[in-house]
Parts: C-alpha cells; structure tokens; sequence
C-alpha cells in the first residue's frame, strides 16, 4: 500500500493520480480506435470534460441544497476546496443529465458512443485496481490461503490484485475487439457482462462487502442484475440485427 | 446454430451466477465482519493512552460512549492551521455529543511552536502529544493533517487525508456520525 507519494514537501494522493493517469491512457487509447468507429475525436473529450465539471457542480449544488443551514451564515464556503461538501448521488445524477443533454445536441447515437468508450474503460477499470492497491480500499476477507497478504495484522485475501488482474485479463480479450468494433453496441455490452461477472465471483473474497439478510452480498445481487440486463440487451440486439438483414435479404 | 449455443451458454452463466451468489454467502460465523482494529472505515479504532500537554493521560477507549473526532495535526502544516477554527467551532458548539482530540505529531513538530500555536488560536479541545509516534504509527498517518470521525461505539466511520477541512464539511460528516450511532 502507498496511499500518499511523499515528494519533498508535496503529499500526493496516489490512488488519486492513477485515476487520472488510467483516464488519460484510456482516452489516448479510445481515440486512436476512434476512427473505425466514426465518432470524433472531439466528442469524446467534450462528454468527459463536460461529465466531470457537471459532477463536481452538480454534487457541490446538491451537497449545499441538503444542507442549506450550513451555508446561510457563510455563503462563500460554497466556493471552498474541501472535498467532504460533495453529494455523489447529486453528482452522478447530473452527469447523466449533462451527458444526454450533449448527446441529444449533437445527434450522438447512444450504441456507437457507448462503444467508442470501452478502450477507455477497460484500461480505467485496470488503473481503478492498482489505486486500490495503493489506497488498501476494496479489501480482502480474512483467509488462510498461502498467497495471503498482511493487512493490518491479518492475512486477507490480496483482493485488489485479484481485480487488477480481472480487468487486465478482460482488456487483453476486448483488445482484438478494439479493431474490428463495428459500433453496434456489442463491444460495451460485452465488456459490460464481462466486467459484471468478474465482480459476481470476486466479491466473495471482499471483506468489505455489504451484507443482506440472509448473508447475501448487495455486490453480487447487483452484479448479476447487470449482467443479466447486459445478456438481455445483447440478445435484443442480436434478433433486431437478425431481422434487418432479413429484410434487406 | 450458434444462436442457440450461445443462448445456452448465457443460460448457464447466469445459472453458475445465481449459484455462486448462493454459495458464497457470508455464514453467521463467516469472515466478513470486522472485530479487530486497523486505521480503517468500518474497523475498531486502534486504543492508545497519550498525555497531554500537561501531563494528564488519556486513553481513546475510555472516551467511548460519545463520537470522537481524531484530528492529527503539526504547527508547520499551513491545511493544519487552516483548519483548526473548524474543529474548534465544532467542539464549541457540540462538546456534549462529540469529543474532538488533537493529536500533535510531536515527532515531526516543535512542541514550543506547538504550544504556542495552541496559545495564539485559544483552542480549548483536548490536545494529546505523540512523540513516540504511538498514535502515528498504530493509525498508519503518512500525511498531516488526517482525521479519523469514530463512533460511541469506537468503529472508525470515515476517514479523511488531507485538508482543510470546512466548519461546514465537518458539522455534515458529524451529522451523520451521529445519526448512525445507537
């Protein structure tokens, strides 16, 4: 673990700073696949750009209407740095809205835009395991197992590794993949199902997990619910597909 | 026929998904519940006994029964500074429900600074030295300030590096520090 990279007098975050090293190789990445896919280059830095200035808007605007009284006697902590007056629902909720709003004015149809993402994600999600390696968050269960790793005094299981490795693994399949999308909305759903399936089986190592009556683990239920819409989708668009191109028989 | 084979094959993910779940739930005497103590959210806030400035000993565990806000801090660290105001406002306006500590890193600062910056601010919190780097140590602090909200019932809620921290930011987190309490 290495949550703060110490130069001199500068602390830095390290989780922090993969995030963003991993968005901008994702990035670099999608666009040099973008031209096979059609979408512009432009459009794709315009709705990350736009998504995280509407994140943080959104989640500070949200955080402040939750907690007006906060802020009657001192408005201008409205304008302050610290991270802790942010509401991730709030922040969530407008990037969907600000994402759809630029979608709509630019006519970008949603399957082409969702696939033109997935060499960024899958690269993000790789740099999203080794910031939980750094920060320790994500943690394994307790476990006997001779690969166990001391965290704070006890063998867990090394459950960031396990995701780093998942996410590499589903990078290295979806690589081919890059070269020949043909944006019909395939590559994400895959990369969707993929990444919901590793996060069914590797959630039982956490020893983090939210648990539900009867012992089950709030990660699993969702992961499979978004596999299974993931599955659903794909086989909807595989019978559309099948059905045009009889048509045009 | 690839169809249909694939279809099978999405079949029987979502049948070992479903089973998987099943058999991978936590057992009651399972491994997923924390009851050992680490520098962690959701973990027993590690116990230590540090004194104060005046030579009284005060140990974490015996101030259980209210929340407790840990703030680790040194005179040199302008967020540190910048911040103390917030956890004085709030330990003046909650010191029935909340114990705010400050925990000087000792080791890393000037006690006369130290002193003197306490002198200078009139902060009335309780102010623990750490020169030994007990406290430092068992919370795995590598960046000033970081501070620790814990429970009435000594389980770390949330933790923050870095700072300042707001008077705003601060009275929200205690708020749900408090609401989550029994």
């Amino acid at each position: 673990m290495l949550p703060v990279l110490q130069i001199g007098p500068l602390a830095i975050r390290t989780p922090g700073l993969l995030l963003i090293l991993g968005l901008a190789l994702g990035l670099w990445l999608a666009e040099r696949r973008l031209p096979r896919n059609g979408m512009k280059a432009d459009h794709l830095y315009n709705l990350v750009f736009l998504a995280m200035l509407a994140g943080v808007l959104g989640a500070r605007l949200s955080f402040i209407a939750q907690h007006i009284s906060l802020f009657v006697n001192s408005p201008l902590v409205a304008l302050s740095l610290d991270s802790s007056l942010l509401d991730l629902p709030g922040g969530l909720a407008s990037i969907l809205i600000a994402v759809l709003i630029y979608a709509q004015r630019k006519n970008l149809a949603l399957l082409p835009t969702l696939d033109a993402f997935v060499p960024a994600l899958a690269v993000f999600f790789v740099f999203l395991g080794l910031a939980h390696i750094a920060s320790g968050e994500a943690y394994g269960a307790p476990t006997s197992l001779p690969w166990a790793i001391d965290l704070w005094g006890e063998a867990r299981h090394p459950s960031q590794i396990y995701e780093t490795l998942a996410a590499l693994a589903i990078l290295a399949i979806q690589w081919r993949k890059f070269e020949r999308s043909a944006q019909t909305g395939n590559s994400f759903l895959i990369f969707l199902i993929m990444t919901a399936g590793a996060r069914l089986v590797l959630e039982a190592w956490r020893g983090d997990s939210t648990i539900l009556p009867g012992g089950f683990r709030l990660g699993q239920l969702l992961a499979w619910v978004v596999m299974a819409a993931g599955i659903f989708l794909l086989k909807k668009l595989d019978l559309t597909r099948t059905g045009e191109g009889s048509q045009n028989g | 026929m690839q169809q249909v084979s694939r279809r099978i094959f999405f079949f029987y993910i979502l049948i070992f998904g479903l089973a998987w779940i099943i058999v991978s739930r936590v057992t009651p005497d399972g491994t997923s519940g924390n009851t050992v103590s680490a520098p962690r959210k959701g973990f027993i806030a590690p116990d230590f006994t540090l004194a104060t400035p005046s030579g009284e000993n005060v140990t974490l565990s015996s101030l259980y029964g209210k929340a407790i806000i840990l703030n680790f801090w040194a005179s040199w660290c302008p967020p540190c500074r910048a911040e103390m105001p917030a956890f004085q406002a709030i330990h003046s306006q909650f010191h029935d429900q909340v114990i705010v500590l400050g925990i000087n890193a000792t080791s890393q600062d000037n006690l006369v600074d130290a002193l003197a910056f306490l002198t200078e601010n009139t902060l009335t919190f309780p102010i623990l030295l750490d020169p030994d780097r007990v406290a430092q140590q068992s919370y795995a602090v590598t960046s000033l300030p970081t501070t620790f909200f814990i429970d009435q019932e000594g389980v770390i809620t949330e933790v923050v590096v870095g700072g300042p921290m707001t008077e705003a930011g601060l009275a929200a987190r205690l708020a749900d520090l408090l609401a989550e309490g029994p």
